[in-house]
C-alpha cells in the first residue's frame, strides 16, 4: 500500500517536506476489504511539539493492523488519537482526518462518550477497576445498556468466554478483580472492552506486562477477535507483530515510513528503515 | 593498600555520624518522654475517676456526684452533626479540585487557602460563627457548636480527598473513559472506590481532630449542666467540661475533669490507630 517516502532508499531523507502518494484510494489488496477506519493528512501535537506528521493510511474491518517502530516513533500517540484518549489531557490536539465509517471522529461537536464507546481500547498496563470481576464487566454494559439480570449474566459469560477467562473465574465471579494475576486481569479488561460490542478494538502493547503464556493466550484471542472488529494493535515485539497481524505499519519519528501487508513488510520491506528495523539493526 | 587510607578523616567522619546519631536519639527521646508523660499522669489521675456512674450520670453541681453523661452525649451529637456537615464539603471541593480542574489556578488558590484553614487557630473559627450564628440568633446553641466543627472539618476532608483521588492512577480514569464512561460516573464508581479507604482515613481523623476541641465551643455550644437534647439550645462536651471542671476550686469536679481527659485522649487515641490501620491497609492493596 504504501509506497517509500522517496526512491533514495540506502539513506535516511529528511522527512519534513516530503510527500508520499495517499493509499487512501489504492484498491485494496484483497477485494472483500473495506475500510473501516481512514485516516488522512493526521497530524498530532503535544503543545507546541508535532507528534504526528501527516499520516494517510487505512485500517480494515476484520484485519488486525500492527503499528511497529522504536520508542517515541508515534504509535502509541497515533492510538490514542483514535478514539481522542489524548483529549482526557489539555494542550494536546490533533489536524486532518479520521473517518470511521465515512463520519470524522475528529469533528469537536462529536460525543465522545459515544464514540469510545464504539472503540473499545486494551491497554499496556492491566487496569481492572477496583470491584469484582462481574462488576468489571457489568460496568460497561450498564452504561449503554438496560438489561435484564439473566441477559447480562449471558453476555458477562459470553465476553469472559471470548476472553479466554470464564473457566478460571466462573465460580469467583463477585470476587475484585484486583485479585487476579497480571494476565487474567489483562485478559479481563480485554472481555470488559469486548462486553460493550464494540466496532473497533484498540490495543497498546497488550501484552508487554504479561508472560509467554498469558501473552500467548492473548495473541489466540486476538486472532479469534478478529473475525468481529477491525483491531489495531502498538507492539514492540517484532515476532508478535508478525505472527498476529494482517498488516503493518511501521513508523519513525512521527510519520509512516511504510504500511503494507505483514508478509511483505517482514520478508521484503521497500524502505532500507523498515528493512533495518525489523532485522534488529536500531530501534 | 590500607596504609594509604586517611584514618584520621575516617575516624572523624564515624565521630560526626556518632555525635548526629545522638542528638537525634535524644530529640526523639525528649518528644517520646513528654507523650509518656501526658498519658502516665492522665492514667494516674484519671483512672480513679473512670467509674461506671461517670457514664450515667449528669455533670453534678459542685460538691454533689455526678458524671459526665450530659457532656459525652453533646460531644458525639455535635461531632456527628459536624462531621455529616463538614464532610460532603469538604469530598465536592476535593473533587473538583482534584477531578475536574487540576492544575488550574483557581484549583491551586482553592487548595492554598485550605491548608491556610488547616492550619487556623480553631478559636478563630470559634468567633467567626460567634458572629455568624451566636449574635444574630441572640443565644449560644449545639448548632453553632456543630457549625464551628464543621468548618473544621471541611479542610481536613478535602485536603485527603484531593491527595487520595491524587494517587488514583491515571490508567484507570483512561480505561474508564475508553469504555465511553461519562466523567461523573468514572468519578463516583471508579475513582472514588479506589480511593475509598483513602478518603474514609480523612474522615476518622477530622473526627479525632473536631472532637477534642475546645476553642470553638466556647463561643458557640457554651456548656449545659443539665441533660438537653435541642440543637438550638446551649449543649454540654467533654471538651469545655473538662476546661470549666479543671479550673474550677471544687476537688470532685476537678477529678471529673481527669475522667473526662482520659477518656477522649483515649478515643483520639484509638480514631488515630483505626485511621492508620485503614490507611495502611489501602497501601497495601495498592
Amino acid at each position: 500500500m504504501q509506497t517509500p517516502i522517496d526512491g533514495t532508499n540506502d539513506s535516511y531523507p529528511d522527512d519534513s517536506g516530503s510527500t508520499r502518494t495517499a493509499p487512501l484510494e489504492a484498491k485494496s489488496p484483497v477485494a472483500e476489504m473495506t475500510n473501516k477506519m481512514v485516516i488522512k493528512d493526521l497530524r498530532f501535537y503535544y503543545k507546541k511539539y508535532e507528534a504526528l506528521k501527516g499520516i494517510n493510511m487505512a485500517l480494515y474491518d476484520k484485519h488486525v493492523t500492527a503499528f511497529i517502530g522504536p520508542s517515541g516513533c508515534g504509535k502509541s500517540t497515533l492510538l490514542r488519537v483514535l478514539n481522542r484518549m489524548y483529549q482526557l489531557y489539555p494542550g494536546q490536539y490533533a489536524t486532518g482526518e479520521i473517518l470511521v465509517d465515512g463520519q470524522n471522529i475528529l469533528d469537536p461537536k462529536l460525543d465522545l462518550n459515544l464514540l469510545r464507546a464504539k472503540i473499545g481500547m486494551v491497554f499496556q498496563k492491566p487496569t481492572p477497576f477496583p470491584m469484582s470481576i462481574y462488576d468489571n464487566i457489568a460496568f460497561g454494559i450498564n452504561l449503554y445498556e438496560k438489561l435484564p439480570k439473566s441477559e447480562l449474566d449471558g453476555r458477562i459469560e459470553h465476553s469472559l468466554r471470548k476472553a479466554a477467562l470464564w473457566g478460571e473465574v466462573k465460580d469467583k465471579l463477585k470476587q475484585s478483580g484486583l485479585g487476579l494475576s497480571g494476565g487474567q486481569q489483562q485478559r479481563l479488561c480485554i472481555a470488559r472492552a469486548v462486553a460493550v460490542k464494540p466496532e473497533i478494538l484498540l490495543m497498546d502493547e497488550p501484552c508487554s506486562a504479561l508472560d509467554p503464556i498469558s501473552t500467548q493466550k492473548v495473541e489466540e484471542l486476538i486472532s479469534e477477535l478478529k473475525s468481529d472488529y477491525c483491531i489495531v494493535i502498538v507492539t514492540h515485539s517484532m515476532q508478535q507483530a508478525a505472527r498476529s497481524s494482517d498488516y503493518t505499519a511501521f513508523m519513525y519519528l512521527g510519520d509512516l515510513i511504510e504500511f503494507n501487508d505483514t508478509a511483505t513488510v517482514f520478508t521484503n520491506p521497500s524502505n532500507k528503515r523498515t528493512e533495518d528495523y525489523i532485522t534488529g539493526r536500531f530501534g | 593498600m590500607a596504609a594509604t587510607l586517611d584514618m584520621t578523616r575516617y575516624r572523624g567522619r564515624q565521630v560526626q555520624s556518632r555525635i548526629a546519631l545522638g542528638l537525634a536519639c535524644a530529640a526523639t527521646s525528649v518528644g517520646l518522654f513528654v507523650l509518656g508523660t501526658i498519658l502516665l499522669t492522665l492514667l494516674w489521675n484519671g483512672l480513679s475517676a473512670l467509674h461506671p456512674t461517670i457514664l450515667t450520670q449528669m455533670t453534678p453541681a459542685p460538691g454533689s456526684k455526678g458524671g459526665l453523661l450530659n457532656a459525652i452525649a453533646g460531644t458525639i451529637a455535635m461531632t456527628t452533626v459536624g462531621v455529616a456537615l463538614g464532610t460532603p464539603v469538604g469530598i465536592l471541593a476535593g473533587t473538583w479540585i482534584a477531578e475536574y480542574s487540576r492544575g488550574s489556578v483557581l484549583a491551586q488558590m482553592v487548595q492554598f487557602v485550605n491548608d491556610i484553614l488547616l492550619s487556623a487557630p480553631s478559636i478563630i473559627v470559634g468567633l467567626f460563627v460567634y458572629e455568624l450564628m451566636v449574635v444574630p440568633m441572640g443565644h449560644f446553641s449545639a448548632w453553632a457548636g456543630s457549625v464551628a466543627l464543621a468548618i473544621l472539618v471541611v479542610p481536613v476532608v478535602l485536603r485527603t480527598t484531593v491527595d487520595m483521588l491524587g494517587l488514583v492512577p491515571s490508567a484507570l480514569r483512561e480505561a474508564a473513559a475508553a469504555l465511553g464512561t461519562p466523567k461523573w460516573r468514572t468519578v463516583t464508581m471508579v475513582c472514588y472506590r479506589a480511593a475509598m479507604q483513602g478518603m474514609l482515613t480523612g474522615i476518622m481523623l477530622a473526627v479525632a481532630r473536631v472532637s477534642g476541641e475546645t476553642a470553638p465551643l466556647l463561643f458557640t455550644a457554651l456548656n449545659n449542666q443539665f441533660w438537653s437534647t435541642n440543637m438550638n439550645a446551649p449543649m454540654a462536651n467533654l471538651p469545655v467540661v473538662i476546661f470549666q471542671f479543671a479550673l474550677s476550686p471544687y476537688e470532685d469536679w476537678q477529678h471529673l475533669a481527669w475522667g473526662g481527659a482520659i477518656l477522649i485522649t483515649f478515643t483520639i487515641l484509638t480514631l488515630n490507630i483505626l485511621a492508620r490501620f485503614l490507611a495502611t491497609l489501602s497501601s497495601l492493596k495498592q
